[in-house]
């Protein structure tokens, strides 16, 4: 297994008290194989991520818990300046707003090149042909003249390119995307996400794809993880969960997606908000939004119920909601 | 970028126009400058009628500018009373200030920035809270006490600094007055460097920058700096000609005969050729500060381009 994520937990010290973000997490991601994150914001799926790559802002951020073994070595257990060789050589992170997250005073070229004169003690020159390279690479049309633009002369989908390319710099066997295509034009997602996949299957890389989009995991994912409050309450393989999901929550999520042939009706949506991270309820942390929840909701937390051999759920009605049952 | 240097320089006449009216006219206000000199007692009436048409004072103000400006172009900016050129006094006193602001700059930019980057990192630690309060004292305290504690402890108490400068004012001489010339800009930009780097610590790019396993090292210096030194940049550049005008007290203070002390005599003096004369160089300087700064600013920021 190329990445081993066990029960991971991250709190966040405020001023208000101890912010559970991350409670308990598990997944695992081979090498080539796609692993979609879905769930709400402020369910930890970012947190998560910020975690394995090891970019958490600590303090507020803590780990508290758990393993993350990249290639059988526990990166939680490296010294710093080991863990820094990993970032970008061997896992890299694509963010989800491009223009913000490139440096505005820096040419393209010169962020490009950075990795390769960090990372592979390349001569500036070098690195300058390399960060040509990688732009035709993600099909930059012109990157000879480009490479020395700034980031604000790039279209949207132009500078997640851009981005994209700046994490396959050194071909890490990892990418983790936190939402790549929420900051753009529909056509333009389509684009980066093949592109993406594109480049995925010719460097075999694993890939985490966190997103709130179904439509967008439905074509590329493997597997799924939905998250909410800080745990995982469902995994599966992708066409599992689109055909019957085994929790609640994915239910709604999955019913709250528009379809065409329920045109001028209402959108579903799930009622209630996420609960507040400082103050999670008791039980399954879902059971105040949950339409099955029972009493024994609201007084044991499900564990990761195991549902067939690749799939999990975390409720304790699970079967009902698999054959879709009132109960 | 020509265009816009082009421009900027052309707006620059009305606004020397303006300042040097200004400074002319208000001179003239404040007092008789034939008067001044006298002192006490009246003039004498056919000495003061003599000098009045030397000086041409006896001309409408509006003539005496023209002619003043005229004079202007060709390099000559009057004669003081005592009969020295005022270019003179200007060339002895430039250079003398020039040096000393040099130092203050320097002191800016080494301690100023230093400071406001530790600072920044360690927002809310004893050591931030410390550099805060100290930075809130210098702002708060007169340079003139400043100055003066500094010329006691360092020039008479200790020995260390000779307390009264030599008039031709070496390098060596001018560190602590430019120390204390420098100390309110000094802690200006100690907080705006370190608001500056505590916000974009924070920022999508210097997570990036992390997330691409840069040495620390790297990512403060060459992202997180880099950004956050331009408002810095602008602050210390308008502040040159601020300080080079703004000297008066600490070049009384250390007996300093640069810009800040002929003034002081000439207002002193009431002698309104050299009060003028280096108030025009002053606000010469301070335009052609500002106009490298604005260019300076698109250099650093990229996305700023002039049209």
């Amino acid at each position: 297994m190329l990445l081993e994520v066990r029960d991971l937990h991250v709190e966040f010290h405020t001023r208000e008290g101890v912010a559970k973000a991350v409670n308990g997490v598990s997944y695992s991601v081979d090498a080539g194989e796609t692993l979609a994150v879905l769930g709400e914001s402020g369910s930890g799926k970012s947190v998560t991520a910020q975690a394995i790559m090891g970019i958490l802002d600590v303090p507020p951020g803590r780990i508290s818990g758990g393993e993350v073994l990249f290639k059988g070595r526990d990166l939680l257990k490296l010294k710093e300046d080991q863990r820094r060789k990993v970032r970008g050589a061997e896992m890299a992170m694509i963010f989800q707003d491009a223009l913000s997250s490139l440096n505005p005073v820096l040419s393209v070229g010169q962020q490009l090149g950075e990795m390769f004169i960090v990372h592979r003690g390349m001569s500036r020159k070098d690195a300058r042909t390399k960060a040509v390279e990688l732009m035709d690479r993600v099909r930059i049309p012109a990157a000879r003249e480009r490479v020395g633009q700034y980031p604000h002369q790039f279209s949207g989908g132009m500078r997640q390119r851009i981005m994209i390319a700046m994490a396959l710099a050194l071909e890490p066997s990892l990418i983790i995307a936190d939402e790549p295509t929420t900051a753009l034009d529909v056509t333009v997602q389509a684009q980066v996400m093949d592109l993406l996949a594109e480049l995925q299957r010719e460097l075999n890389m694993g890939l985490i794809l966190i997103t709130h989009d179904l439509g967008v995991v439905a074509d590329v994912a493997d597997k799924i993880a939905v998250m909410y409050a800080g745990r995982i309450v469902e995994t599966a393989p992708v066409h599992d969960i689109y055909k019957a999901p085994a929790h609640p929550y994915t239910r709604g999520l999955l019913d709250s997606i528009p379809r065409l042939d329920q045109k001028g009706q209402d959108l579903y949506a799930i009622k209630g908000l996420p609960p507040n991270l400082l103050n999670i309820p008791p039980g399954c942390a879902f059971n105040p939004r949950c339409p099955r929840a029972r009493e024994v909701c609201t007084r044991d937390e499900p564990p990761l119920y195991e549902v067939s051999g690749t799939r999990r759920s975390a409720c304790h009605f699970w079967r009902e909601t698999l054959d879709d049952v009132d109960i | 970028m020509g265009r816009y240097v082009i421009r900027r320089l052309l707006q620059m006449i009305p606004v020397f126009i303006g300042t040097t009216l200004l400074i002319f006219v208000m001179v003239n206000v404040l007092g008789d400058p034939i008067q001044g000199l006298c002192g006490d007692k009246a003039c004498d009436p056919a000495t003061e009628a003599q000098l009045r048409s030397e000086f041409g004072l006896d001309k409408p103000l509006w003539q005496q500018y023209l002619t003043y400006m005229g004079h202007l172009f060709e390099g000559n900016f009057g004669t003081a009373f005592n009969g020295q050129p005022v270019i003179d006094l200007i060339g002895t006193a430039f250079p003398v200030t020039i040096r000393l602001t040099i130092i203050a700059i320097i002191f800016e930019i080494i301690i100023g920035i230093a400071l406001g980057v530790l600072t920044g990192l360690r927002r809310g630690s004893p050591s931030d809270t410390t550099v805060l309060l100290l930075t809130l004292v210098v702002i708060s305290v007169p340079t003139f006490v400043t100055g003066l504690v500094a010329q006691l402890l360092f020039g008479v108490k200790w020995n260390l600094i000779q307390p009264s400068v030599s008039p031709d004012a070496p390098f060596d001489q001018l560190v602590l007055p430019g120390l204390v010339l420098a100390s309110v800009s000094l802690a200006y930009v100690t907080r705006l460097t370190r608001t500056s780097i505590a916000e974009n610590r924070r920022s999508d790019y210097v997570r990036t920058a992390t997330a691409k396993g840069l040495p620390r090292r790297r990512v403060i210096v060459r992202h997180l700096l880099r950004n956050s030194l331009i408002p810095v940049v602008t602050f210390i550049g308008t502040d040159i000609g601020g300080l080079m005008g703004g000297a008066i007290v600490t070049e009384r203070i250390f007996n300093i005969h640069g810009v800040g002390f002929q003034l002081y005599q000439g207002i002193l003096r009431q002698n309104s050729q050299t009060v003028v004369g280096f108030v025009t160089v002053l606000v010469l300087v301070f335009l052609v500060a500002n106009l490298l700064v604005d260019l300076l600013y698109a250099v650093l920021d990229p996305r700023i381009r002039y049209a």
